[in-house]
């Protein structure tokens, strides 16, 4: 049993985020909190190849370019710089959208390693709705004129997921990073996320809706994590579904759904 | 334990524990996003040039608040 | 397997979803957001180690936000940045007109060898070359000490502080907070800031900021408001403090821009855009040694390069237009004596002249090229002169009966007038609305109307000429 969808492939996908690839380039999705050198990180390793353009339908930025690691191209897309996922602005939204909708062969989170424990809200969330992630903890340099230490081998064991450290102005550590992306994007290691356990109560509604979820069948998106999207009673993520995985809801659930998302949103 | 009063009152310099927030909708959920959750210690660190908005520290970052806002989030002082 | 089907499932998760999480979202988003930040807590506990060091951004910040050093220091490093421009620009760009005027010389003489027909003479050189060589000449050197000083202070952090230190206002002005820097933008480019504008989520406030971005005078009006400051207002003080001078006159017109940004935003807030200003936080990030090299390289490359082209793009065709309408003769008058004449008597009420009014007109594609048509409109009644000097400027305004309050209404003119065709283009764009694309337009008109009207009435009661 599942819900009906249009057939969609990768490709129709991006066309919707309006991602221009050639059959072989892998998309690699960059997302970070504001002022953590995400930009200098994307110019860094896509130089002079890149354009800028609009999301779908929306006011915000797009940037995105493109590079070659070894034998495979790559494009790079820059999210919008966001403190969260939760959607609570356009920025975040689109940011989310992409990374569970698009379908990148790898995200790419940049955090400043001055300010790791505000940084890893992002992160975290970012885990839970992919496992193909890459976690670079930047600005080193700063982070040593102020006497901050980064364990970085005990982050990624910790988050299970790679983790480089890089100061992109200065080009450390970008090779590595090349090097984890290109691993990644090949399926040469694949990720085991470390969950995040919510109390008592969460997990209970957790473990009643999650059950549901996986027998809609909805392709790769995370079932805990949408669980935890519905419980949240976050509504932009049925828009979501119904806009990029062709999924048709009948009115009489919108309705009931937009009801509900007002009651959330009274501002 | 002493009561708990709106984050905008917490002096420059001073220290204080989330008790609680007022706000409703998107700003409650802004707020969460900065992580303003109940527990987060926050340290007011000062105020702008005229009065409002005022600089705080949270986890790490400082954010600035206007009144509209940190008057929504409350806390109570810690001694440190 | 229908559809229906799958809707039920979905409609019965949800009921489910209703029933679980029955203590209402809100208490459950909480719960959500504490537990992940509470697991962002621990692991940083784990993995950074933090030794105790005086915390240098607090120092700067305490200095640079203060609440008696905040407003003198913002108005010094503006008044700095200018006057590292005027004075560094003098030399440079006095060089460049040299120049590039000893190449006109040397095309002139090159056509005439080749016994090029006059009219085609006047247009490639007098129109195209020599418009050209203006808006390198004047625009150039400018923009290139100005930029990555702009820049510099921006990648330092310091547009955070800046804001910090407005917010107040603007939030008094009924106007969102990131507003002060989208203002900033606007100091490199209106069509920049006017797209800066999307970090503006409420559609009223972001409107506000659309409308009243123009009144920062960006990079294409700067090098015309220093020229005048710096041969108007600097020459009338003696030659040590002739740079000083200007730069006031620069801070001020900075200040009045500010002011009536203010005003009007105040203005729509009561009005047309009626509301109270959304939620707002800024983030004081910390402050960041900022990459010379770099910053030199994305300067010049992005902004003053990128900027210069336009100019010059547009420039082109501008300067062949005017001199052909300046050589085309209705009677015993050419086109553009005719055209100014019929605009001097509304100008006049202005303080300015027809020809001044006409170049603003014409300069409607890009504010870069205003002083331009000026110069070749002038120039095309009297004797040829070569403006290799800013006292050349001065004497060829002064012949045309300019004084100091002339100077005055055209860099408040250039300062309120209407945005440029690209910024106008982009309002559009980003609005997706006529209305308030004309709005756009009119609002600054009219206020630069109204203004130098004003100012020009005053001053002749007063009789202070």
């Amino acid at each position: 049993m599942g819900l009906t969808r249009q057939s969609f492939g990768a490709a129709s996908l991006r066309e919707k985020f309006a991602i221009s690839t050639k059959s072989g380039q892998k998309i690699i999705a960059l997302a970070g909190n504001p002022n953590t050198g995400k930009s200098t990180v994307f110019n860094a390793l896509t130089g002079l190849n890149q354009h800028t353009g609009n999301w779908p339908g929306k006011t915000v930025l797009q940037a995105q370019g493109s590079f070659y690691y070894l034998d495979q191209e790559f494009v790079l897309v820059d999210l919008p710089g966001t403190y969260s996922l939760l959607a609570n602005s356009i920025e975040e939204q689109v940011a989310r959208d992409f990374i569970c909708f698009a379908d990148p062969d790898a995200t790419v989170v940049i955090t400043d390693a001055t300010c790791l424990e505000r940084n890893l809200n992002l992160v975290l969330q970012v885990t839970e709705i992919t496992e193909r992630v890459i976690v670079v903890v930047n600005l080193l340099d700063e982070a040593r004129r102020k006497k901050i230490q980064v364990d970085l081998g005990k982050l990624e064991q910790e988050l299970g997921v790679p983790v480089v450290g890089t100061v992109a102005r200065s080009g450390e550590g970008l090779d590595d990073l090349k090097q984890k992306i290109y691993d990644l994007a090949k399926g040469r290691i694949n990720p085991k996320p470390t969950m995040i356990k919510y109390d008592i109560r969460v997990e209970e509604c957790i473990n009643t809706i999650e059950p549901l979820i996986s027998e809609l069948h909805l392709g790769r998106l995370n079932t805990r994590w949408l669980a935890l999207r519905l419980i949240d009673g976050d509504m932009t993520i049925i828009e979501g579904i119904e806009q990029y995985l062709g999924v048709n809801l009948s009115d009489s659930f919108k309705s009931e759904v937009s009801l509900e998302w007002a009651k959330v949103q009274v501002n | 334990m002493t009561k708990d009063f709106p984050l905008y009152r917490l002096h420059p310099g001073q220290n204080g524990i989330v008790t609680r927030l007022s706000a409703e909708g998107l700003t409650r959920r802004r707020l969460l996003d900065l992580g303003l959750v109940v527990g987060t210690v926050v340290e007011s660190i000062r105020k702008s040039p005229l009065g409002d908005p005022i600089a705080y520290g949270i986890r790490g970052a400082v954010i600035a608040l206007r009144k509209e806002e940190s008057s929504q989030v409350f806390v109570r002082a810690k001694n440190s | 397997m229908g559809q229906s089907a799958s809707e039920l499932d979905f409609g019965n998760i949800m009921q489910i979803v209703r029933n679980t999480s029955h203590d209402g979202e809100e208490k459950i988003r909480d719960r959500i957001v504490s537990n992940i930040y509470a697991r962002a807590e621990e692991l940083a506990e784990r993995v950074v180690t933090k030794s105790q060091t005086r915390n240098l951004d607090r120092t700067i910040d305490n200095i640079l936000t203060s609440p008696i050093l905040g407003f003198p220091i913002m108005l010094l490093l503006l008044g700095v940045v200018f006057w590292l421009t005027i004075q560094g620009a003098n030399v440079p760009s006095s060089m460049l007109a040299e120049g590039l005027f000893w190449v006109e010389d040397r095309l002139t003489d090159l056509f005439m060898y080749l016994h090029v027909p006059t009219w085609l003479d006047g247009v490639l050189i007098h129109g195209m070359y020599r418009t050209f060589a203006w808006v390198v000449s004047v625009m150039l050197p400018p923009m290139a000490i100005f930029f990555p000083i702009f820049t510099l202070l921006e990648d330092l952090g310091y547009l955070p502080r800046v804001a910090f230190n407005l917010d107040k206002l603007f939030k008094k002005s009924g106007a969102h907070g990131k507003q002060s820097l989208t203002m900033s933008m606007g100091f490199g480019c209106n069509a920049a800031g006017v797209i800066a504008c999307r970090i503006i989520d409420s559609p009223r406030e972001r409107l506000i900021a659309v409308i009243t971005n123009n009144f920062v005078p960006c990079n294409g009006r700067f090098p015309t408001l220093i020229l005048i400051a710096s041969i108007f207002m600097g020459g009338l003080a003696a030659s040590t403090y002739s740079s000083a001078v200007a730069t006031s006159v620069v801070v001020g017109l900075v200040l009045t821009g500010i002011a009536v940004t203010l005003l009007v935003s105040w203005t729509l807030s009561k009005t047309l855009l009626r509301g109270i200003p959304s939620s707002f936080t800024l983030e004081l990030p910390p402050y960041r040694k900022p990459q010379i090299g770099q910053v030199l390289v994305r300067s010049l490359l992005d902004r003053t390069i990128y900027v210069l082209g336009r100019a010059i793009v547009v420039a082109i065709p501008a300067g062949i237009i005017t001199w052909i309408l300046a050589n085309i003769h209705i009677g015993d008058m050419s086109v553009i004596a005719y055209v100014a004449n019929s605009l001097d008597p509304f100008a006049s009420l202005l303080g300015l002249d027809g020809i001044i009014l006409l170049a603003f007109i014409l300069g409607l594609p890009a504010n870069e090229i205003v002083l331009p048509i000026m110069f070749m409109a002038y120039l095309s009644e009297g004797a040829m002169l070569e403006l290799e000097s800013l006292s050349v400027i001065r004497d060829l305004f002064v012949s045309n009966g300019w004084t100091w309050l002339t100077a005055l209404n055209v860099m408040l003119f250039s300062l309120l007038h209407w945005p440029c065709g690209t910024t106008l283009w982009t309002i559009h764009q980003e609005t997706k609305s006529s209305r308030w694309t004309i709005l756009s337009f009119l609002i600054p008109t009219v206020i630069a109307v109204g203004v130098c009207f004003l100012t020009t009435q005053l001053v002749n009661l007063l009789g202070i000429l």
